[in-house]
């Protein structure tokens, strides 16, 4: 166990709490880049499908880990980020151009939203974007003429500074552009997290009326995170529809936002690794399942087993590991910095009460 | 006389939404957990009934079986309180929303795995075939919904009114604190308001059954319910079942005289609209805090 004396502020603020951490992430870093050369195209696409729905994660966890609002309607952004992007990309903007501008559409529409949605708390709040996600898919199909509804849309080729990345062609190059979205995201956020703005998200997660009482405005708060939560989650959906190279009004239906709330609720609320744990859950689960249902013999394919296990899964992990598998390994790994000292009560949970939402 | 038509229809239809809200309204007043598996609840009640009264399964009398099906779902909802709700009881509102959500998946799957993921036909006596008269057509089945629907509302009031156990369950949503210093044991009391809740979803369940045929995906008419419960403010039962009528009936009209594919967004740009102008609903409660 080795403890970090903090002398000055710039030292708290640090990215990495030392350098054998930073060590630790280079390396991580350089196994990702080196990916490519280390496992066959099949796998490269699965890992990319990974970092995909961990950058779409990334950016509810901004919104529900950090600032503390749920959304169940977060593939309405996603919708939005992927057509904003190929619709763009088709009228002939550059992808290195409509990527980001669609970031930054969606991060706009969603803090455009999220004004009057703020108001609402809690219950209201989810049922309101859970109603939002469920409208996203009647106003693709009415919008048809620019969206083409149920018939979809083509993803074009992605083209950047003259080298076409192709998910079939060139797999190599389509993991190393998700993997730099990736990195600058995680930066993006890693920083927001220890700007002012980051600490108040955490304030008003915390209680808002305590936030309110330090001097933060909370709804602006709100509206802050909304925006660039969706903006990231854009980016994702962006990655999504270009990768699944078609997509119509049901790609993103409101069971995508549910899945992407599992993830982050799996993977470890409030930690960015927790995001990425996540992800792997949900790109690899199915296909353990079905691993397991072939070894079991038979083949039958049983329908809705997925969605089952997810939800059992979920309620595993609500009910026994709240911090999802980040915080599960936090404390492994306390155990054995600690070894033989660690005590069983160390991370008992605090005595929970109700607190009314009825008086506010 | 279409006018009449769609009046019943979607009157028929919003019974089933009220009824699926007023369970959410229950628990959420009691408990300020809010049930999204609430409409997986009535696909699940629907599907006990058809076990027991369909000739493939049991084949009971239906009413020797409907008893035996509030028993079932009432027991349900109670142990559905007691071995997951009450250990997130008092942590935040998104932890209790997610293990319901995780809930309704667990159930949808559990009901495909046990009764088939084909749509099949409750033997219900509520279908009546249609009335002609005069160039309307009015489902019975409709009519015998609307029926039931006000029935199961005026013992539910009585209930409330009358008997010590809806009294007790009034004043433990009221204020918890008061309840239990009057004596009430309030966690007794949330376990039978989930299951007070388990069977107005089965009776939800049945109703629609009545009506046409039910799959395990039935429960996802449970987020237009959430649509009654918040257009009718989200803790009061009367506002519950008005906000369930009014989804019902906005649904035919809007397909009958807008143009097509508006149909499916009315009811949810309704609840933006009040959400955004009324936000605690048409019948609010939310007051604000006294220091």
């Amino acid at each position: 166990m080795r403890f970090q004396f903090k002398t000055s502020y710039e030292q708290d603020i640090r990215l990495f709490e030392d350098r054998r951490q930073a060590a630790r992430y280079a390396l991580l870093l350089a196994l990702a880049v080196a990916l490519p050369f280390l496992i066959d195209d099949y796998f490269l696409g699965e890992a990319t499908n990974v970092l995909i729905w961990a950058i779409a994660g990334l950016g509810l966890m901004l919104l529900t880990g950090q600032a503390g609002q749920v959304s169940l309607g977060h593939s309405a952004f996603m919708a939005l980020g992927c057509y904003a992007c190929v619709l763009m990309m088709n009228a002939g903007v550059s992808f290195v151009l409509a990527f980001p501008l669609a970031g930054i559409v969606t991060g706009l529409a969603g803090a455009l939203i999220a004004i009057p949605a703020m108001k609402l708390h809690g219950v209201y709040l989810a049922i309101a974007t859970l109603a939002l996600a469920i409208l996203a898919d009647d106003i693709i199909v009415l919008t048809a003429p620019w969206t083409g509804g149920v018939a979809g849309l083509y993803a074009p080729p992605i083209d950047i500074l003259g080298v076409t990345v192709d998910r079939w062609s060139t797999p190599d190059l389509y993991w190393w552009m998700v993997l730099a979205v990736a990195v600058l995201v995680t930066l993006a956020y890693v920083n927001i997290l220890r700007s002012a703005t980051g600490r108040a998200f955490a304030a008003v997660r915390d209680s808002e009326i305590s936030a309110q009482a330090m001097g933060v405005n909370v709804a602006r708060t709100k509206t802050i995170a909304f925006g660039l939560s969706c903006a990231i989650t854009g980016l994702g959906g962006a990655l999504m529809g270009l990768f699944a190279g078609a997509f119509n009004n049901e790609t993103f239906t409101f069971l995508i936002s549910i899945q992407l709330v599992m993830m982050i609720v799996v993977g470890g609320l409030g930690f960015i690794q927790g995001a990425f744990l996540g992800a792997v859950v949900i790109a690899f689960l199915p296909q353990a399942l079905s691993l397991a249902t072939d070894a079991l013999g038979r083949g039958v394919a049983i329908p809705g087993l997925e969605a089952g296990v997810f939800g059992a899964l979920l309620i595993a992990f609500v009910l026994f590991e709240p911090t999802g598998l980040w915080g599960r390994w936090l404390k492994i790994k306390t155990w054995l910095e600690l070894f033989p000292f660690a005590r069983r009560d160390m991370f008992r949970r605090q005595r929970s009460y109700l607190k009314t939402e009825r008086l506010r | 006389m279409d006018v009449l038509q769609l009046l019943v229809s979607g009157l028929a239809n919003g019974c089933v939404y009220g009824l699926v809200a007023l369970g959410f309204v229950l628990i959420y007043k009691a408990t300020e957990a809010v049930n999204f598996a609430q409409g997986d609840f009535m696909m699940l009640g629907a599907f006990v009934t058809l076990a027991f009264v369909n000739p493939e399964y049991f084949g009971l009398n239906f009413w020797l079986a409907l008893p035996l099906v509030f028993l079932v779902m009432g027991l349900f909802g109670y142990l559905v309180d007691r071995t997951v709700l009450r250990f997130v009881f008092g942590q935040s509102q998104t932890a209790i929303i997610i293990l319901t959500i995780a809930l309704g998946f667990v159930l949808r799957f559990a009901v495909g795995a046990i009764w088939g993921h084909e749509p099949q036909n409750l033997q219900s006596p509520l279908r009546l075939g249609d009335l002609r008269a005069g160039g309307v057509v009015l489902g019975l089945a409709d009519v015998a919904v609307i029926l039931v629907t006000a029935i199961l509302t005026l013992v539910l009031w009585q209930f409330f009114q009358r008997t010590k156990l809806g009294l007790a369950m009034q004043a433990a949503s009221q204020n918890q604190m008061a309840a239990y210093y009057m004596g009430i044991p309030v966690r007794r009391v949330q376990g039978f308001v989930w299951a007070l809740a388990g069977i107005v979803a089965a009776v939800a369940g049945i109703l629609y059954a009545s009506k046409g045929a039910i799959d395990p995906n039935a429960g996802f008419i449970g987020i237009k319910a959430f649509a009654a419960a918040v257009i009718g403010g989200f803790g009061s039962l009367p506002g519950a079942l008005a906000g369930g009528l009014i989804v019902g009936l906005i649904e035919p009209f809007a397909a009958r005289y807008l143009p097509p594919g508006w149909s499916q967004v009315a009811p949810y740009a309704l609840l933006i609209a009040v959400l955004l102008f009324r936000p605690h609903g048409l019948f609010a409660q939310v007051r604000a805090k006294k220091v």
